[in-house]
């Protein structure tokens, strides 16, 4: 955001009328729409987990936003609730403009055939005792009715995630495929129930790094011919800034800043994106301070979980103040495109923040 | 400097019904003493039966069928050096994790999930240390204080730690008999980035307070440039090329490591075009002649078929010892154009 500075004064009056532009929209029409989506566990003797927290955001046909955080965020829960598989505890989920209902076991597979979840483990995720055919002739059965042919279909959907000859894979167990192929055939299983969103909960993380960038290749490839509105659940901040749209923080239940990719991973505001991105292997950085073995390194350990009362990233945030112990922030809108929520945004990203009022 | 760790042509392969599956074929590796060697390779590529091989950890059908690994450590014995693969039983028992200990990859599943971690960390110092209880006890604390876990955490099982954690138990626990090499099998993989980081900057604050030598086991090459003072590229059982860090960064020889270079998205500075490595290794059950990168190979010609693999100085260096066991592509070589950019 280069042009921050100039354009400050008309961005606050924005962000008072509550107008904050996803950057994923410009790709296409909104298809599903999360709205102050909750979530809690109970967990016994009236304790309560909040896993997610008030997250609202938007999914575009052919768009991809990428939700990224650390295990236990809530990354994979908000997944879940869009699935269909978890009920909020608050909040709203729209498909096209129609508020989700699953009341029923048939409005739920009816629901299944527009939203599709892709697993983080390909190992799992298979059934051992079935090979790769099956796997994808059952839900193209289910999906797409009793008129299809289903072994040219199953074929077709092979040679989309490019596992040719189809033929010869039809036949195999997953215990025969390398990790890569598994996730080509979970690409596939989801995509026979074509749906218009696809939700990928870390699916390339299991992956060897010189396989994961072929997977999102083919991701992208897919996203691009069927127009799908893509979901990308990922840690790995890396990855998002060449594969989203649109990048959502989340830390302890709540996205904590959002914008467009190359905004956020190149001037993170939010102190918790900064120190995901500062922690990021950087294979530039010959001279690091790892080698040196200097303990400043360790600034950002994570000793401390999330804060119960406040900001929850105030137990770790280098510039918490009693404020941020006191109340938790909301997302304030920066530019047109972004968000972060953060008291302290006039020190973390001051160049973001300039005009911000009472910060 | 007299290498602590000196791997000489080692191979192992796994017996089978259909034939012996090559898993190291004459692999040449040695670590310096107080060096931070990385060992890069996508899964099946033999890192770890290179690894565990050395320390003889492996067991039937496995077989090392060549080599040998010279340790020449500060309880190596008068002449100075022993061979690892040569030792019987009781001499094997002494040196394994006294002078050569293993951080293994899923702490999950490495440590024992109805034992307290003291139980855990008392069971290697009894092992490994013959100390009076009461010392021992002193001993496993004083372990965890090492790796920056509060002291009652040894009450805890490891259920109730945080995969970090239990991470940093695991590298306590290595370092309970302040051995001379350790080796690290992916020992921050299953881990966040924030943590990660955390984890492998305590790593090489240890190595220097202690002054142990690393092999650092893991498929991230990114990783490794920011830690391993040198890195070894694996590929089908064998070693593509080995270079400092900075060597292999700035001017990678072979076309894996270019390939391996190209594969990761970086956060920082311009957005570059990424090109990944399409296809997958080859069977090692029934390798094909010559270079086993061959079929994914942009620079690949019919020569590349009676490439002998073994590692030669990299034409065109200045550094003495960057090796790559490829002699067709130079420094100098154009980029190969590669399918599927990503930008």
């Amino acid at each position: 955001m280069t042009d921050a500075a100039s354009g400050d004064a008309s961005v606050n009056n924005a962000a008072a009328s509550g107008d904050l532009r996803s950057a994923a929209a410009a790709r296409g029409p909104l298809t599903m729409e999360a709205v102050g989506l909750s979530k809690d566990f109970r967990l016994g003797r009236g304790a309560v987990l909040h896993a997610v927290t008030d997250v609202s955001f938007g999914l575009y046909k052919g768009a991809v936003v990428a939700l990224v955080g650390e295990s236990g965020s809530g990354k994979s829960t908000v997944a879940r609730l869009l699935a269909g598989q978890e009920r909020p505890t608050a909040g709203a989920i729209t498909l096209d403009g129609k508020q989700v209902a699953i009341g029923t076991r048939r409005a739920f597979r009816h629901y299944k055939s527009e939203v599709q979840l892709v697993f983080q483990d390909p190992f799992a995720s298979l059934n051992p005792v079935h090979n790769v055919g099956y796997h994808l002739a059952r839900p193209v059965r289910l999906h797409q009715g009793p008129h299809v042919n289903v072994n040219n279909t199953v074929t077709a959907l092979l040679e989309q995630v490019r596992l040719t000859p189809a033929a010869q894979f039809l036949p195999k167990y997953p215990h025969e495929l390398s990790g890569g192929q598994r996730q080509r055939v979970s690409f596939a299983r989801a995509l026979a129930a074509q749906p218009t969103v696809l939700l990928a909960d870390e699916p390339v993380s299991m992956l060897d790094v010189s396989i994961r960038l072929e997977m999102l290749n083919l991701l992208d490839d897919l996203r691009k011919r069927l127009a799908l509105a893509l979901l990308y659940i990922t840690h790995d901040i890396a990855s998002a800034r060449y594969f989203a749209d649109e990048v959502l923080v989340m830390y302890a239940g709540q996205i904590v800043e959002r914008g467009p990719a190359e905004d956020i991973t190149q001037q993170p505001a939010h102190p918790y994106t900064q120190l995901l991105i500062a922690s990021a292997p950087d294979p530039d950085n010959l001279g690091s301070v790892l080698k040196s073995g200097n303990s400043a390194a360790r600034a950002g350990a994570a000793a401390t979980g999330p804060a119960t009362a406040g900001c929850p990233f105030s137990t770790r945030c280098p510039l918490a103040d009693d404020k941020c112990r006191r109340e938790n922030p909301a997302l304030h809108q920066l530019t047109a495109t972004r968000a972060a929520a953060c008291w302290r945004l006039s020190v973390a990203a001051p160049a973001l923040a300039g005009g911000a009022p009472n910060l | 400097m007299t290498p602590v760790l000196d791997i000489r042509d080692l191979s192992v392969v796994y017996r089978g019904e259909g034939g012996d599956v090559r898993a190291v074929q004459n692999v040449n590796l040695s670590l310096n003493p107080g060096e931070v060697v990385g060992l890069a390779g996508e899964s099946g590529s033999g890192k770890s039966t290179l690894a565990y091989g050395a320390c003889r950890l492996l067991r039937p059908p496995a077989l090392i069928t060549s080599g040998s690994v010279r340790y020449a450590g500060r309880r190596g014995g008068a002449s100075g050096a022993v061979d690892i693969l040569a030792m019987d039983h009781d001499q094997l028992h002494k040196i394994r994790w006294r002078d050569i200990s293993i951080v293994f990859q899923s702490a999950m599943n490495a440590l024992n999930p109805v034992l307290r971690v003291q139980d855990q960390l008392l069971d290697v110092i009894h092992a490994h240390l013959k100390l009076p209880r009461g010392e021992a006890r002193e001993k496993a604390a004083s372990l965890l204080d090492l790796v920056g876990i509060p002291r009652q955490r040894l009450r805890s099982y490891p259920h109730e730690l945080s995969g970090g954690m239990r991470q940093r138990v695991m590298i306590a626990m290595a370092l309970a008999a302040d051995p001379e090499i350790v080796i690290m099998d992916e020992p921050t993989t299953a881990l966040d980035v924030v943590v990660q980081r955390d984890i492998l900057a305590q790593i090489v604050e240890l190595k220097q307070t202690l002054g142990f030598a690393i092999l650092f086991i893991t498929h991230d090459l990114s990783l490794l440039l920011e830690l391993a003072d040198r890195i070894a590229i694996m590929y089908a059982g064998q070693l593509l090329e080995v270079g400092t860090a900075e060597e292999i960064k700035r001017e990678p020889a072979h076309p894996y490591t270019k390939g391996l270079l190209n594969s990761f998205p970086s956060l920082r500075g311009a957005r570059r075009d990424l090109a990944g490595i399409p296809g997958s290794p080859p069977d090692l059950r029934d390798p094909a002649p010559g270079c086993p990168f061959i079929p994914r190979c942009g620079y690949a010609v019919p020569e590349c078929k009676e490439v002998d693999m073994s590692l030669a100085r990299v034409r065109g260096t200045t550094g003495p010892q960057h090796v790559t066991a490829c002699p067709i592509v130079s420094l100098s070589s154009p980029e190969s154009s590669q399918e599927g950019v990503l930008s």
